[in-house]
């Protein structure tokens, strides 16, 4: 109403409203307010179920937090106190970051180049590019479940490949090393596609003059690849590796179902192997009525999932600028 | 975008018409590369169709068998599954969340691409930053509100905190930027239409493409929850996700009923994606030019 009392505008859409009939007001209204209206959904949405959880994490963590017992006291910074010094929080970090590395690294560069090949002209590539995003449209707990057959010791396709080459049997489960192996690979599985999309996108849009020049120098393949390919894509590079920390530093439902079997699926195995730090948040939280604490480890890898992307981004940054 | 650009460079003649030409080694490269694609979903219907005995034979089974049929029965008989009430809810929840998203986004979209306001550049930063947050994060204090709110074990703790989300506003909003012209929109208000009416009448049907590829993705997404639904939702009002989680728990050793289970959780997916791969690619590939 307010906003009514101002002068009116001259511009042309305006002119009508200085009269103030009913309708024009009601519409001039209109015109300011619909796009505040059109876009308070997503804010109101997150305010409560984003924004607010995520501040509202740091209040839970000063607290000695039961939903099952009621308790709600205020402790301070014990739960970080105790998570400085909790063995099975940094067991859980040292599983979810040699995951992350065993998942991401293949994961890009065998991204990159299945993306240099569909760069090439070639028959059929739409069935390839098809055939490479498939993975993308499974479910990963339904993966995670097929997965955890293949990797089985004594039913598993890989085992039974090895053995005809004479290695193994290896025990997928027990053995923590091999544990973060068959759990990255379902990792890289799924993601390699998608990635390698998103590359191939970047490198349609690199002038093929380029090569050509380069080709004439007499720069091998491999060569043009190293420079002008890769340093044109850093871009894509640093978006692809972000996104792929903040996925991968959460990662949860492949260990989760890789545990079939096991009493406590949230354990990450008999000796918590292949426990990652959400599975611990998750367990504390849901599992031991500790939300407390599970605010806290909530709020410890927040901080990490932010410090591990900005490393990587000055990482990729620096490496592309020294090529 | 940068495909007609690509065709029209490569169609050039000359010199790199062999240059770029795929080698033997680069088809046999991504033969291999969508073999061990395909492999996995392979393996799921070959042991889905298949009874219980096969497992163990070496050399493992490679063509698929007849006992689907068979297998889907006792999947849907099982107790502890409950998986026809899962995939029930879960068709519920991603056709609800997929319909609110497309709606909400595009609609603010619209309002940020095409409509002047007090403080929109500052709200759009915001919204990308929002982007940036993991929001899983935030699960415990979530799941602190259904609590409150009385809405755990019920489908719309799975439903209303994902109505509309941060990157759909965002695609919508790039998309409209360029798919829709500032004087189609004040002919429409010439002719007395509401912004909503614009918005529905006019920006909607612009938008059809890019809707289409939010929901896919939207639907993929929600489908695919696993950890807040298990977080909120009761072993016995499950989604279809949990339902298999069911099963890995109590009959991990059951790969005839597991894997059936599997497949028809996946099945509504890759029925979406026969139907609409090229979209999807598209949409992926366009994403990134974007980003």
């Amino acid at each position: 109403m307010s906003l009514d009392l101002r002068p009116a505008r001259t511009d042309r859409r305006a002119r009508p409203a200085a009269k103030a009939p009913p309708r024009s007001r009601l519409a001039r209204f209109e015109l300011k307010f619909s796009p505040y209206l059109f876009i308070s959904p997503f804010f109101l949405v997150f305010l409560v179920f984003g924004g607010f959880p995520l501040v509202y994490t740091l209040w839970v963590s000063l607290h000695d937090w039961g939903l099952l017992s009621g308790n709600r006291d205020f402790v301070g910074l014990d739960n970080f106190a105790y998570l400085a010094g909790d063995g099975d929080f940094w067991r859980a970090v040292v599983n979810t970051v040699g995951i992350f590395l065993l998942a991401t690294i293949p994961q890009l560069l065998l991204a990159l180049g299945v993306a240099a090949a569909l760069d090439r002209r070639m028959k059929a590539s739409t069935l390839f590019r098809v055939g490479m995003v498939a993975p993308l449209v499974t479910s990963t707990a339904a993966v995670a479940i097929v997965f955890t057959q293949i990797f089985d010791r004594d039913f598993g396709v890989v085992n039974y490949l090895l053995g005809l080459a004479g290695i193994g049997p290896i025990d997928w489960t027990v053995a923590r090393g091999w544990s973060w192996v068959a759990i990255s690979a379902m990792v890289n599985w799924r993601w390699i596609g998608y990635n390698a999309l998103i590359y191939l996108a970047a490198m349609q849009a690199i002038p093929r003059d380029l090569y050509e020049a380069a080709a004439i120098d007499g720069a091998s393949r491999l060569r043009q690849f190293w420079q002008i390919t890769v340093p044109l894509l850093r871009p894509t590079i640093v978006f692809t590796v972000i996104i792929s920390t903040i996925g991968g530093l959460q990662l949860f439902t492949e260990p989760v179902l890789f545990g079939a079997g096991s009493s406590n699926r949230m354990d990450g195995g008999a000796m918590h192997q292949f426990q990652t730090i959400t599975m611990y948040m998750f367990d504390n939280a849901f599992g031991e009525d500790r939300y407390g604490y599970g605010a806290a480890i909530a709020w410890a890898l927040f901080l990490m999932i932010i410090a591990f992307s900005l490393v990587n981004f000055l990482l990729v940054r620096r490496a592309g600028g020294t090529r | 975008m940068t495909a007609p650009l690509a065709a029209r460079v490569r169609r050039r003649p000359g010199r790199m018409r062999g240059l770029w030409d795929a080698s033997p080694l680069t088809y046999l490269a991504l033969v291999v590369a969508i073999v061990l694609s395909l492999f996995p979903i392979y393996w799921m219907i070959v042991i889905a169709t298949r009874g219980n005995d096969v497992v163990a034979d070496v050399p493992p089974p490679m063509l698929p068998g007849g006992q689907f049929g068979e297998n889907a029965a006792r999947l849907f008989a099982n107790e502890d599954a409950y998986f026809l009430k899962g995939l029930l809810n879960s068709a519920v929840v991603s056709g609800a969340v997929t319909l609110s998203t497309v709606f909400f986004a595009s609609l603010a979209g619209f309002a940020f691409a095409k409509l002047r306001f007090r403080g929109r550049n500052a709200l759009l930063l915001t919204i990308v930053a929002t982007m940036m947050i993991p929001v899983q994060m935030g699960i415990i204090p979530l799941y602190m509100i259904m609590v409150r709110l009385g809405w755990q074990n019920s489908l719309q703790a799975v439903i209303v905190p994902f109505l509309v989300t941060g990157f759909g506003v965002f695609m919508m909003r790039q998309y409209a930027d360029q798919a829709v012209p500032d004087e189609l929109i004040e002919a429409a208000r010439v002719d007395g239409c509401t912004t909503f009416g614009i918005y529905w009448r006019v920006v909607l049907p612009a938008l059809r493409p890019a809707a289409g590829v939010l929901g896919l993705l939207t639907f993929m997404q929600t489908w695919n929850e696993f950890m807040w639904p298990l977080a909120v939702l009761n072993p016995d009002n499950p989604t279809v996700q949990l339902s298999i989680n069911n099963l890995a728990n109590a009959y991990f050793a059951d790969y005839s009923l597991m894997f059936a289970g599997t497949t028809v959780a996946v099945l509504p997916l890759l029925v979406v994606f026969v139907i609409f791969g090229r979209q999807i690619i598209g949409g992926i590939m366009e994403g990134a030019v974007k980003a």
